[in-house]
């Protein structure tokens, strides 16, 4: 296996989490790493070496993701509410008493972009300029997205009033 | 102090605030409680998300994401087959390099290695049916295979190299059964062992070495057997594997 094979292959289980949170069915958001790795081999020339290949692998699949919205939105699908296809890791929910339906509901709301910048700041931990790049827009246009992000899913909680999550530290 | 601005607080909520501005914020943040409450209640929205989807950085891989490059690996194959055959071709010629005068005679050694590379090239990239019969059985594995060798097979075990066994099969060998045990390492990396019981003689060798394409081969053989593992690995590392087989195929 070469350098390169094993520098992509480090990526993958960051790649599925934010798969994750795009795409809540399992099945469907290893769809989306699978087209982003095919689409990353395909155009491993366009790396430049020495550059973050992490943010790279995020932009292939963002825009993948994007690409696939527009096109289910000439064609659209009737998402499927059904309780099992909503493959969420549950560990320790129970202990956490973090009530993931309404979590999942709550993302939901928020618009696709201020989401994005939400996770990719708070749950992949990228700064603020790598989160830019991603996305391809200006830092102000992240910051904005993000603090309105998250101010919208602050008050949607508190709307639902959900103490469980007050367990969390 | 500079009033709080809205990035101030993002950043101070993530840890990505300019040290210099950090013991303003934390001065203004203890006068102003609402916007305490808020950096709180972001941090808690971040530490939620973790807990949420954290697992999933603890999943076994699916296979397919692993097989997305192995497809691309697969592509390469036919240029594999062409090499193989044309090393075939040439197998006589090899074998003088081989440097052992009576193997190149009896051709027993170059014969293994050709059936042996052409097994791992054919089985290696197959997702679905890699083995005949998986690990999981492998008490079975090895009477069935000792039974038709005609002689007690021993499987190696190499989970202290990072190989796992995924199981074996039964194979043709030159004038009987041969077998192939695969093991495959966390990154889906496979070698195969191929043990062909129709040697006859009682003969030894040392390990020998060759590559071909991306594929190298020690093989060796000892009494009633000849073995040969091949894997797409650096030299010193396939040897090291090979040393450990043959430790524990002579304890």
């Amino acid at each position: 296996m070469s350098e390169t094979d094993r520098m992509i292959e480090e990526n993958i289980p960051r790649l599925r989490r934010y798969a994750r949170t795009l795409v809540w069915e399992r099945g469907r958001a290893d769809d989306l790493v699978q087209d982003t790795l095919e689409r990353a081999w395909g155009r491993f020339h366009l790396w430049r070496r020495g550059s973050d290949l992490r943010a790279w692998l995020f932009t292939i699949m963002h825009n993948v993701h994007v690409n696939n919205i527009r096109a289910n939105c000439k064609t659209p699908v009737q998402q499927s509410l059904d309780e099992d296809a909503l493959d969420i890791p549950v560990r320790a929910t129970q202990e956490d008493g973090l009530q993931i339906r309404d979590i999942q509901a709550a993302l939901d709301c928020l618009p696709r972009e201020q989401r994005e910048v939400l996770l990719l700041v708070g749950l992949e931990e990228m700064r603020y300029e790598e989160v830019a790049k991603v996305l391809n827009v200006p830092v102000g246009t992240v910051m904005s997205r993000l603090s309105r992000g998250r101010e919208h899913l602050r008050q949607i909680m508190m709307g639902k009033t959900i103490p469980e999550l007050k367990v969390v530290k | 102090m500079r009033t709080l601005t809205e990035s101030d607080l993002q950043a101070y909520t993530d840890g990505q605030l300019d040290p210099l501005r950090l013991a303003e914020v934390e001065a203004w943040l203890a006068d102003h409680q609402g916007d305490a409450e808020r950096v709180a209640s972001y941090r808690q929205q971040n530490a939620v998300l973790h807990a949420l989807f954290d697992p999933v950085l603890n999943e076994p891989i699916p296979h397919r994401l692993v097989k997305t490059e192995r497809r691309r690996w697969s592509m390469t194959l036919p240029l594999r087959y062409a090499a193989v055959a044309a090393w075939l071709a040439i197998g006589g010629t090899l074998g003088w390099l081989l440097h052992d005068a009576q193997e190149v005679r009896s051709g027993a050694g170059m014969s293994l290695v050709r059936q042996a590379v052409i097994a791992h090239a054919v089985y290696t990239p197959e997702v679905r049916h890699p083995v005949e019969v998986g690990a999981d059985q492998e008490a079975h594995l090895t009477a069935w295979l000792s039974k038709r060798l005609g002689t007690p097979v021993k499987v190696p075990h190499l989970g202290t190299l990072g190989y796992e066994l995924v199981g074996g099969r039964l194979l043709p060998g030159s004038s009987g059964p041969a077998a192939q045990f695969m093991y495959q390492d966390a990154r889906g990396q496979r070698l195969t062992l191929y043990v062909r019981g129709d040697n006859g003689g009682n003969q030894e060798t040392a390990f020998r070495y060759v590559r071909e394409d991306n594929i190298g081969v020690f093989y060796w053989i000892d009494g009633p057997f000849g073995y040969a593992l091949s894997g797409d690995l650096e030299k010193s590392e396939l040897l090291r594997v090979a040393q450990m087989v043959y430790q524990q195929l002579n304890p």
